[in-house]
């Protein structure tokens, strides 16, 4: 058990501090979840956050519980936080900054439609 | 039209406090509030004290978890069932109020009753017991209340239809939360099998009271009103049979259970007074506050 809340913990760094500093210290040492919720209007699953839970289904309806109090949400994916594989923050540099300068990346060399949405 | 978080996706557009939610349906929305002319609106008032009380009192008993929870997921989980059945017995409570013409607010008769006019089932009341006891009791009432509010959907009083069509999706899952639960418990460790075991035969007792009509029932039944609880009884017992063997629990062998006039006729065990005290004692301590 202790080697999935270490897996959770590093995960955790990705996902939001809280989840990450709380990580092992569950009463139970139930493993860490993250939580992706698609909302009415959006388009697409969005992490929300992180819990604990047993399994799967109860990782669900906790996250059903936790997350969607508010109407936030229309579907629901969990994710076992050990199987999240994270960049460093100490790789940001040489991940991120080399694609800051590189403007001509970017498809500004025609007019995109007006109906052409989430560009 | 991207967002970075969920928050975000949920407010655009025009309600900007995400807090409150957005796309809220008030469940009474276009419903003709007026007692039906043919309905005796004094049977329809102590009816939707008894539908209310339960769920008045029975939220009451899992506030009482909030803080005390096994795990800090279960016991937003808990506060969020509570909180359902709350919202219940306000709308159930104004129909109350409604119907019997004194047009009292909802509190009044949570917080000025005193212990004999309350209606509800003694289950709902019992004292807190373990979790594998909340297990049980959460499967047993919901169970109970689903087919109820599944049948008062087709009810003749347009406020009760709404509420059990409301209602309807809200039981739903916390039969479901319970019974997951329950499972877990009774299909895991010997401990937890002999927690939930337990917790079964110390609410056993109090299950035949569900099924047994109050004549105000029977009678707003026969005129289309009201759901029957007799009648629900079969469908009660299939539901928990398929629970408990898939939780590899016995069901208890209780023989007849507590006979009598029961919580439907406001006659209520030991538990309730205290229950009630812990309910009402600050609003009667300063009955002119407003909140």
């Amino acid at each position: 058990m202790s080697t999935e809340r270490n897996a959770g913990t590093n995960a955790g760094t990705n996902a939001g501090t809280n989840a990450g500093t709380n990580a092992g210290t569950g009463r139970t040492g139930w493993p860490l979840w993250e939580v992706f919720i698609r909302g009415k209007r959006g388009l697409n699953h969005v992490h929300v956050g992180s819990l604990h839970a047993a399994d799967g289904e109860m990782a669900l309806r906790n996250a059903r519980d936790l997350y969607t109090r508010r109407n936030e949400g229309v579907s629901i994916w969990v994710v076992p936080s050990a199987s999240i594989t994270a960049s460093s923050p100490d790789e940001k540099d040489p991940f991120f900054a080399p694609s800051g300068d590189k403007v001509y990346r970017h498809p500004t060399f025609y007019d995109i439609p007006d109906n052409v949405p989430h560009m | 039209m991207s967002f970075d978080n969920a928050y975000e996706a949920i407010t655009e557009g025009s309600d900007g406090r995400w807090a409150f939610g957005t796309g809220f349906d008030n469940p009474l929305a276009g419903i003709d509030t007026t007692v039906p002319a043919d309905v005796n609106a004094g049977d329809l008032a102590l009816y939707s004290l008894m539908l209310g009380d339960d769920a008045l009192i029975m939220s009451h008993r899992l506030q009482q978890w909030c803080t005390s929870a096994p795990e800090l997921e279960d016991e937003v989980a808990l506060a969020n069932i509570a909180l359902d059945l709350l919202g219940q017995a306000r709308l159930l409570l104004s129909r109350a109020a409604a119907a019997d013409g004194t047009g009292r607010g909802e509190d009044w008769y949570a917080f000025f009753r005193a212990e004999h006019e309350f209606r509800n089932v003694r289950l709902a009341e019992l004292e807190r017991g373990d979790f594998g006891e909340l297990t049980a009791r959460l499967l047993v009432f919901a169970t109970w209340r689903l087919a109820l509010l599944q049948r008062l959907v087709a009810s003749r009083d347009p406020v009760l239809a709404a509420v059990a069509a409301k209602g309807v999706k809200e039981v739903t899952y916390h039969r479901d939360y319970a019974a997951q639960w329950l499972v877990r418990l009774g299909d895991g460790t010997g401990f937890s099998r002999a927690r939930a075991q337990g917790g079964l035969a110390a609410i056993w007792p109090y299950v035949p009271e569900l099924f047994s009509a109050h004549d105000v029932e029977r009678r707003l039944a026969a005129a289309g009103v009201a759901a029957d609880p007799a009648g629900v009884r079969g469908e009660f017992d299939d539901v928990l049979a398929q629970v408990l063997a898939a939780a590899t629990l016995d069901v208890p062998d209780v023989a007849g259970g507590v006979a009598g006039r029961a919580g439907r006729h406001g006659v209520h065990t030991e538990a309730m007074g205290y229950l009630l005290a812990e309910l009402q004692s600050v609003a009667r301590a300063d009955p002119e506050a407003t909140w």
